[in-house]
């Protein structure tokens, strides 16, 4: 990785927000980031429409039997380098349906994350510093 | 051996005017400051603060490092060669309009339908790109943007008699397409702007600049909420970024344009002023309209700014 291009990813990582089955509450969330109070286009993230052009997919929701080929398919449309934020305590470790019939784990069972986000749901400032986090990590 | 070194000169000069100077990078640099502006002023409409100054560099050089993918199905070739088109034809453009600026009298020939077609290419470099993609947003995306660009193309060529008509006014009767001649003319003559006819042409070119740049009112080409990004859906990587160097280029050179046909061409430096007038009106337009449906933009076009496209032309025959 050239260092201006690693420079380019770290101020201008576009999102993807991947919903893979959730109560919609972290969605909820994660649109708060772009409204005028958290404003995280400062920060150069911008939400994105197709995941070809995300730098980073933010998943939200509990993986299930039906969701998992689904989410499977979007990380491998999406261009590398790319990174898996896990937003919510479904995500990082299926929380309250860690039972249920059809839950198949967390995500990093199935796919490589760079940043857990617990909290049901997460606030934005934990989101913005996750994120944070999983860039200085790069 | 001189003509050998004059040879080497005019080749360098060539070269240096397409790729440096007022070509490639330079237009690229100034596109470029200008999205950071739109970004900016978009902000500052939602009560935002806005990205930083480096914003569109450190997106572009992070889109040079990503992958590009091919879609599966998708034709390579047509695919890949499709953005590289509207990047070429902005280079040519911009060295055009600077020529033509910097000397209206000088002998190379620059005229309006040169111009009308190299600002046609970024279009269909989009429609053919999305169409060799394979995925039916970008489809439905191409199938919408060529519906706009018929749309929008009958009032820009209506509007763009308009000086036509005005510069044999003001030569005596002598017909000319040469964009230096339709300058000058300017410079003799004060700027057809200022007059019933050249207000409607500039309206009327500044709403087709509004739907060249893919800008709401007329983003359904890439509608985000419909259609995800629609033409561009399946780019990625260098060839995304293509894209958006050729957006950033328009933004630069359609106001410039504008500016040369109907308000005094780029003399002095209150071209300046004018320039980011148009550029501020552009933004605040964008923001503060919500998207049409493309038949209704088709309707908007043809009927309305159509009607309005000959009122000009007959108003500007009468001398008014
Ligand atoms: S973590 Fe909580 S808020 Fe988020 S999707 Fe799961 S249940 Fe909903």
């Amino acid at each position: 990785m050239s260092k201006l291009g690693l420079w380019g990813l770290k101020k201008s990582p576009w999102v993807y927000h991947l919903a893979a089955a959730p109560c919609n509450n972290c969605d909820i969330e994660i649109l708060e980031l772009l409204t005028p109070r958290y404003d995280v286009e400062r920060f150069g993230v911008v939400l994105v429409g197709s995941p070809r052009h995300a730098d980073a997919l933010l998943v939200t929701g509990v993986i299930n039997r039906k969701s998992l080929p689904r989410v499977l398919e979007v990380y491998e449309q999406a261009a590398k380098p790319c990174l898996v934020i896990c937003i919510g305590s479904c995500t990082c470790n299926t929380h309250i349906f860690r039972n249920s019939y059809n839950v198949v784990g967390p995500y990093d069972k199935h796919l490589p994350v760079h940043a857990y986000i617990p909290g049901c749901p997460p606030k934005p400032e934990a989101m913005i510093l996750g994120v944070v986090k999983a860039l200085s990590k790069l | 051996m001189s003509g050998f070194w004059q040879g080497a000169w005019t080749g360098w000069r060539l070269a240096f005017s397409l790729l440096v100077f007022p070509g490639f990078l330079f237009s690229v640099v100034i596109g470029f400051v200008l999205s950071w502006v739109d970004r900016v002023v978009t902000a500052r409409v939602q009560y935002r603060k806005g990205p930083p100054f480096v914003q569109p560099f450190a997106d572009l050089f992070k889109l040079l490092l990503k992958q590009t993918i091919v879609p599966e199905g998708a034709s390579r070739l047509v695919f890949l060669l499709a953005p590289m088109l509207g990047m070429i034809s902005m280079t040519i453009t911009a060295v055009l309009l600077f020529n033509v600026n910097l000397n209206p009298q000088g002998s190379f020939v620059g005229d309006l339908i040169v111009l009308v077609y190299l600002f046609a290419l970024p279009p269909l470099g989009l429609i053919i790109g999305a169409s060799a993609s394979r995925n039916p947003l970008s489809a439905v995306g191409a199938s919408r943007e060529m519906t706009l660009y018929f749309g929008y193309e009958l009032p820009f060529l209506l509007a763009l008699v308009v000086p036509i008509i005005k510069t044999a006014q003001v030569s005596g009767g002598i017909w000319t397409i040469r964009l230096g001649h339709i300058v000058m003319a300017q410079q003799q003559a004060g700027p057809f702007l200022y007059s019933v006819s050249g207000v409607i042409a500039a309206v009327l070119v500044l709403l087709a600049v509004q739907a060249k740049l893919g800008l709401v009112p007329f983003d359904q080409a890439e509608a985000e909420q419909e259609i995800m990004t629609g033409v561009y859906a399946e780019y990625s990587g260098v060839a995304l970024a293509m894209f958006k160097i050729t957006r950033a280029m328009m933004l630069f050179l359609l106001p410039l344009f504008l500016i040369t046909v109907l308000w005094g061409g780029f003399g002095d430096w209150w071209a300046i002023l004018k320039f980011l007038a148009i550029v501020v009106l552009v933004i605040l337009i964008r923001n503060t309209n919500p998207r049409l449906r493309i038949d209704h933009a088709l309707r908007f076009f043809w009927l309305l700014l159509g009607g309005f496209g000959i009122l000009a032309v007959i108003l500007a025959y009468a001398r008014l």
